[in-house]
């Protein structure tokens, strides 16, 4: 019973495990959530664990109970004027959800054909292979999905690049969630005996024990965390898709306690020799002074930008963006970079030669696990 | 089971709450209670314990709090200090393993309701420590090599701020109410059952004032029911006019706790609200 609901709910990403339908079955055979409205109520408290989860039931419940009003008006069920109210009001769900019109084969197929009829460059409209315009095929176009061909996603809806879709990981219900992060960074609190003499309690009471009661004091150094962060975050344009996963990282690691200090700067896609953050500017010159060995910086920034903001001289100083990364890292060599570019892509120029300097690893879980165990 | 929480002469809860914390009873799970600070989570628990006329056990939880302190405490100093220095029969561990407050409540000899105050204050790992304590509601005590397990199954109810997420295991053990900020009408009932009949212009004017403040953008704390209500007690005292309280704002500091929000305030006033 009500096994349609539990798939539901799934469905929309309350993931509701066995114990907890049980607990609902369990309560509905002693009588709780007897009518709609009660069961409305009940099932939520059971199956949500955050408020955040509501919007996600209704939805669930909405398709699945959407008939119930005609049947409860059927069955002289009573029914609460605004659950009822709600539930007629609620468009239909499931249009909502995109779904693409098009096979991807299909595609394929039709790119194919394409290809072969096209003979010149093409940019802007809406049937041939180029840049811009809403034909599915080409690059930074506004097709609702298509194939993408050269160049970088710009409004990221293509179905297929490159044949295989990655986005997977950065679904934001798959993403890092902030208790995860938090219990990664607790891997980065070393704690090194630096402080004061302090009397270790349960380690005297158990020397004092094997002594036979003869009391026997045993002293520690209070222990304290000499690590510095330092987190440097790329705020270019390229960065936006990512702004909400690099909000949530820069969250947990600013409430990660235990750390001696915790600083952050932005910058925009390379540092020239400015760091920026709320407060306003910081030379690099008088922050690479301040820092020591002991600071860990980690980058966040998909490091991807055109050569030559990378590798040329700017005007106004004849340090390459590069050069600046380096001096960092001469400094701090225990730093990292975070990519939240999936790997694949890394074979860009940009990425590539920052990736020799600076240890580069994605922004997941797991990569930023292992750039923990590298600091 | 026979027993049924319906409120009390001076917590109005909303009819889903009742339903939510009578569902937690009878299947007897921990009720988790989330809200915005000062919405009644921790008088719920008092209003439960009351309705159903039974004691209230309650655990503030720290940031320093660990899972063990809510079982028992071995007090081994006390002991060695005795064995040492002579003060009292040192051979019965039992003399000095205090309950906790869960301890105090499993041994209870009549069921008890048990709160486990703003869990999230304490170290992310804490609720992961309590899963099998609180799903069996029984603890082994290796220093007595004994079980205690709960007489009574205590009614439990857990608050949390949601400053910190709580691990999905242990959500998953419990049942889940949201209280949301009481609309201008509960808000009505609340303030009487507080302060029994007062003079309703006042009433009026500052619970609009009131909603008026919540909806200041860039507030760093709304004020909540408590500090609304500290707030009507001042203008009554000091016989403050609705007139006066409606331009003036006075006592704004009952209010608004923050000293970056009685700035903002003072700078936006004469525009926003």
């Amino acid at each position: 019973m009500f096994l349609a609901f539990l798939y539901a709910l799934r469905g929309e990403g309350i993931l509701v495990g066995a114990a907890q339908w049980l607990t609902l079955l369990k309560g509905l055979s002693q009588g709780l959530g007897t009518t709609v409205n009660t069961f409305y109520g009940f099932a939520r408290s059971v199956v949500c664990c955050s408020e955040t989860d509501f919007d996600a039931y209704d939805k669930a419940f909405v398709i699945i109970f959407k008939d119930a009003v005609d049947w409860g008006e059927r069955l002289n069920l009573e029914f609460s004027e605004e659950l009822l109210d709600w539930l007629k009001r609620q468009p239909d769900v499931v249009g909502e959800l995109v779904t693409p019109d098009i096979d991807v084969d299909e595609l394929w197929r039709e790119l194919e054909k394409r290809l072969q009829e096209q003979t010149e460059e093409h940019h802007g409209g809406s049937r041939w292979v180029g840049t811009g315009g809403t034909s599915p095929f080409g690059h930074s176009g506004r097709a609702s999905h298509g194939i993408r061909v050269g160049g970088s996603s710009k409004n990221r809806s293509a179905i297929a690049v490159a044949g295989e879709r990655n986005w997977g990981t950065y679904r934001t219900d798959t993403q890092l969630d902030q208790r995860d992060l938090q219990m990664v960074l607790k891997q980065l609190r070393q704690l090194t005996p630096t402080g004061d003499w302090e009397l270790d309690i349960p380690q005297t009471i158990r020397r004092t024990v094997h002594n036979g009661g003869e009391i026997e004091l045993e002293f520690v150094r209070e222990r304290v965390n000499r690590i510095h962060l330092v987190l440097l975050l790329d705020s270019g344009g390229s960065m936006e898709p990512y702004a909400q996963m690099v909000e949530q990282f820069f969250t947990a690691f600013s409430e990660a306690k235990g750390f001696k200090s915790f600083q952050a700067w932005h910058f925009h896609n390379v540092p020239y020799g400015k760091l920026y953050n709320s407060d306003g500017q910081e030379s690099m010159l008088t922050l690479l002074q301040q820092w020591t060995p002991q600071h860990r910086v980690v980058w966040v920034g998909d490091a991807c930008m055109a050569p030559y903001e990378l590798m040329a001289p700017t005007y106004f100083s004849n340090m390459r963006g590069l050069d600046w990364i380096v001096r960092v890292q001469e400094k701090c060599p225990k730093s990292v970079w975070l990519n939240p570019e999936s790997q694949q892509y890394w074979n860009h120029p940009t990425i590539r030669s920052i990736g020799e300097t600076v240890p580069m690893y994605p922004l997941t879980l797991d990569g930023l696990s292992q750039a923990v165990q590298q600091m | 089971m026979s027993i049924n929480f319906s409120g009390t002469d001076r917590y109005i809860a909303d009819p889903q709450l009742l339903a939510d914390v009578n569902a937690a009873i009878v299947l007897q799970k921990p009720l988790l209670v989330r809200g915005e600070p000062g919405t009644g989570k921790t008088m719920l628990a008092e209003a439960v314990a009351e309705s159903l006329n039974m004691t209230l056990v309650r655990w503030h939880i720290k940031s320093t709090t660990k899972a063990q302190e809510g079982l028992y405490t071995y007090d081994v100093v006390q002991r060695l200090n005795d064995s040492r220095f002579g003060g009292g029969d040192v051979s019965n561990i039992r003399d000095y393993i205090k309950m906790g407050p869960l301890g105090q409540a499993f041994t209870s000899q009549e069921q008890v309701v048990v709160l486990i105050d703003e869990i999230d204050k304490a170290d992310i790992e804490f609720p992961n420590d309590l899963l099998r304590e609180l799903d069996e509601m029984a603890f082994f005590i290796p220093e007595l090599n004994e079980q205690v397990t709960a007489i009574q199954r205590p009614i439990v109810l857990i608050t949390s701020n949601a400053e910190k997420e709580l691990p999905d295991a242990f959500l998953r053990r419990c049942l889940f109410h949201y209280i949301d900020f009481p609309n201008e009408t509960r808000m009505i009932d609340i303030i009487h059952s507080h302060l029994g009949d007062i003079d309703s212009d006042l009433l009026q004017t500052a619970i609009q004032r009131f909603y008026r403040l919540r909806q200041v953008d860039g507030l760093r704390k709304k004020p909540s029911t408590s500090e609304l209500l500290d707030w009507i007690k001042v203008l009554i005292a000091t016989g403050v006019r609705p007139e006066v309280a409606e331009q003036n704002l006075p006592f704004l500091s009952t209010l608004i706790k923050r000293e970056q929000d009685i700035e903002m305030l003072k700078n936006t006033r004469r525009r926003r609200y």
